[in-house]
């Protein structure tokens, strides 16, 4: 409860946090305001932003970019959620392994690790979407993939930090089984920071996908930020609203995630905190 | 106006008059034409790569027997008079005297042979199918060639352009391994221009052949083809004068629009009758719902095809009505219609039994996006809603290149879009399409879908071996009458490719192969 009120008090979160909830219930209520698919075309071609009903303006097809915008929230939300989860479930489970057990396991795994951080997340995503072909499960797949080692490694420092502390020792001669303690005492403990980054993962994640989606790499059948923006490129010159809209979509998204995570991080490790009050 | 101005406007008066004259003696000399050249062609030798960029820059190095006016007749090539004999077997072609190659050797008869009958069907498959139909090529003299056929082939007249039969030199790769030949990159034609250097991701500069047969010509000096992969710096290249003429897909449709309207500009869809690309939905016939007649048509009423024209492709493009592009031979115009009908459509889908089950939905189909371009994947979009509105799941499958190639080529595939060149005789440019012989496994382009109809396969081996014209129309007109009922494929739309170009150019367009042609004739003004 304290925390709640703490994080109540911070600005910055604050206002991450109402734009979250915009963007949240924009993807909603997207199929109440917009009842057609985002994909038909409903309008001419080029229908620039508030003529014939279309808010936004019409794309190169004369498809609603208000539409689009609204139901690429769903798209953004759900593989940025789903894939930045994905990347937790990786990243805390290698981490974890890797800062209990520690030796040989230890060096095995963080090598690994490094192997995945030495390689260009994005470079890599591209390489993973473009063999399995781009699909909701695949994409999401692919950003967990590539977004893991961070998790992992402060998952792993954690785990370090803790391991040999008062409780955990007890713990040890109470002989409780080694999941146990890893469950029920250390996670516990090293779960805030985890959460703070893997909320900023879900910012990157959407960032991945957008950029997935613009060099043409995302799911064919999903209405994208990213898939509007690399349509809309091409006829920048003649009709900039096809590409800003949705870029402004994306901007202000990644904006209020990342508010929201620092604004979680400030109130969640106060001793950390940048925040000077 | 102040005196300097005056002096100006005085030389320039000056300048006018003499200039004046030159014209009205003929076409100028001299003079750069820059253009664009994408994607880079891997090699220049029109005879070992057939695709557009390597036909677009290999046709001003190597040359044909014969041109193809806009009306695909033919016209003097390297070949000044041609004679086919009644029977409709011996065709006797008559060269040009003083033909040089490029490193100064005569170009003769039999050069003609080596390639048409030697290289050619090696290396280039459609030459392969034309001259594989020859009993016998002979050169009883330097300037006369003789090909003598096993039966009468009607359009073989119209197999002997720059990119059918392009003709290469004997001295060079008799007895080589044509593809590793090492002066396949010196690119040594008969054309009116020569290589001068290739800078690999920059440009291609072609210079004037000097020993050229026709007199005066080449008029320009040097023709700069310039790689720009870029579709929008493409297109600011034209817009600001640095390349002065673009073709086929080097400007991308949704910005035709704004150069047709730039003064200094001239706009053609002419130069595209040799290929008339023709485009179509295709559905392969061997599966489940696609092998039903009833399916075909409904997507044949599906499809606003009007719309489809303006919002894919900005209106650059003609409802196609059948197998025929109308602006080939032997097009007819009376076949049945499907006019734009979702009501007709359900009613072809609900009389197959292909019904709406519990949620909606009669099919799910899974469609493979060819990987050229952002057209092909915008007209997918724009397929799975106009199927949508049947209750018809369109699933969008990305892939690469390879990929298309291997799934389309070896049948594994539900639904695609495809694009075939007519190549100015339904013989060589629809048949290959529909005829079951042409149904084969791993080959692109060939009867990929699996259709097969007996009456049809009758109707085009009768055709391509008919000389009479009126007879061939008549079994031209019975095969299109019977194909649009069957609908193999769903014929979309004839897309109309541009040629934009600086107006101080001309004779750009001459023949129905457009921008392929040599560019012998064209001058700056």
């Amino acid at each position: 409860m304290e925390t709640v009120r703490a994080f109540l008090r911070h600005p910055s979160g604050m206002i991450g946090l109402v734009l979250l909830l915009v963007v949240v219930v924009v993807a909603i209520i997207a199929p109440m305001v917009f009842p057609v698919s985002p994909w038909e075309m409903v309008g001419a071609p080029f229908t620039p932003p508030g003529e014939d009903g279309l808010w936004l303006g019409g794309d190169t097809l004369g498809r609603d970019v208000a539409a689009g915008v609204a139901y690429g929230a769903r798209v953004s939300l759900l593989i940025g959620i789903a894939s930045a989860l994905a990347a937790m479930a990786i990243g805390v489970v290698i981490g974890a392994i890797s800062g209990y057990f520690g030796g040989k396991v230890d060096l095995v795994l963080m090598r690994m690790t490094e192997l995945f951080q030495t390689i260009p997340a994005f470079v890599l995503a591209i390489l993973l979407v473009a063999t399995f072909n781009p699909s909701l499960l695949t994409i999401i797949l692919t950003i967990g993939a590539v977004s893991w080692p961070p998790l992992a490694r402060l998952t792993r420092a954690e785990f370090l930090r803790l391991r040999h502390r008062e409780f955990v020792e007890a713990a040890l001669c109470q002989g409780e089984r080694t999941w146990r303690i890893v469950l029920g005492h250390i996670l516990p403990n090293a779960i805030s920071p985890i959460l703070v980054v893997t909320s900023l993962t879900v910012a990157t994640a959407i960032l991945l996908e957008s950029a997935l989606s613009f060099m043409g790499l995302g799911d064919p059948n999903l209405m994208s930020w990213g898939f509007m923006i690399g349509a809309g490129r091409t006829v920048i010159r003649n009709a900039w609203w096809m590409s800003v809209f949705p870029g402004l979509a994306i901007l202000l998204t990644v904006l209020a995630i990342n508010l929201f995570g620092e604004g979680l991080s400030d109130v969640l490790n106060p001793r950390v905190s940048r925040r000077r009050s | 106006m102040n005196r300097r101005e005056f002096t100006k406007a005085m030389l320039a008066c000056g300048a006018a008059i003499p200039f004046g004259i030159t014209r009205a003696a003929g076409q100028t000399r001299g003079g750069t034409l820059n253009t664009i050249i994408q994607p880079e062609p891997p090699v220049l030798v029109t005879a070992l790569n057939q695709q557009q960029p390597t036909l677009t820059l290999g046709g001003k190095i190597y040359e044909g027997l014969l041109k193809y006016g806009a009306d695909l007749k033919p016209m003097p090539g390297m070949a000044q008079s041609w004679e086919i004999s009644p029977d409709g077997l011996t065709y006797t072609f008559k060269l040009f005297p003083g033909i040089t190659f490029h490193d100064g050797k005569p170009m003769t008869s039999e050069d003609v042979v080596f390639s048409c009958m030697k290289l050619l069907v090696e290396t280039h498959p459609r030459a392969r199918q034309n001259f594989s139909r020859v009993a016998s090529a002979e050169a009883p003299d330097p300037l006369t060639v003789v090909f003598k056929l096993k039966q009468p082939f009607a359009p073989f007249i119209g197999c002997f352009d720059c990119t059918s039969a392009p003709i290469v030199p004997k001295h060079i790769y008799d007895g080589t391994d044509y593809r590793k030949n090492p002066k396949n990159d010196k690119a040594i034609g008969t054309g009116p221009f020569k290589l001068k250097e290739w800078v690999r991701g920059s440009h291609v500069h072609l210079v004037r052949h000097d020993g050229y047969y026709l007199k005066d010509q080449p008029y320009l000096d040097e023709i700069v083809y310039r790689v720009i992969p870029d579709a929008a710096s493409r297109a600011l290249a034209l817009e600001n004068g640095t390349v002065q003429l673009v073709q086929w897909s080097d400007v991308e449709f949704y910005d035709v629009q704004r150069f047709k309207a730039q003064k200094n500009l001239e706009f053609t869809t002419k130069g595209y009758e040799y290929f008339a690309p023709h485009q179509w939905l295709e559905m392969n016939n061997r599966i489940a719902p696609m092998n039903d007649k009833r399916f075909r048509q409904a997507v044949m009423h599906l499809i606003d095809r009007e719309a489809f024209s303006k919002r894919v492709y900005f209106g650059n493009a003609k409802v196609a009505t059948g197998p025929i592009s109308s602006k080939t031979r032997f097009y007819d115009p009376n076949v049945k219609r499907y006019e734009f009908s979702v009501d007709k459509a359900k009613a072809l889908l609900d009389d197959m039994g292909l019904k709406p089950g519990a949620n909606g939905k009669r099919a799910e189909i899974k469609y493979i996006v060819p990987p050229y371009g952002e057209s092909y994947q915008r007209a997918g979009e724009f397929f799975r809603q106009s199927f949508a509105r049947v209750g018809i799941d369109l699933v969008l499958v990305g892939t690469d290149m390879a990929g298309w190639a291997e799934k389309v080529g070896n049948w594994d595939y539900e639904m695609t879009q495809n694009l075939l060149y007519q190549l100015g005789d339904p013989a060589l440019g629809v048949a290959r399409t529909y005829i079951s012989s042409n149904i084969k496994k791993g080959i692109l382009f060939s009867n990929t879908q699996g259709y097969s109809n007996p009456e049809v396969d009758k109707l085009f081996d009768e055709a391509a071996i008919t000389l009479d014209a009126a007879r061939r129309q008549e079994l031209y007109s019975k095969v299109q009458q019977i194909l649009v009922e069957d609908v193999p494929v769903a014929w979309t739309l004839e897309i109309e490719y541009p040629i934009i170009y600086d107006k101080a150019f001309k004779n750009i367009v001459t023949t129905g192969i457009g921008s392929h042609e040599t560019f012998g004739s064209v001058y700056k003004s």
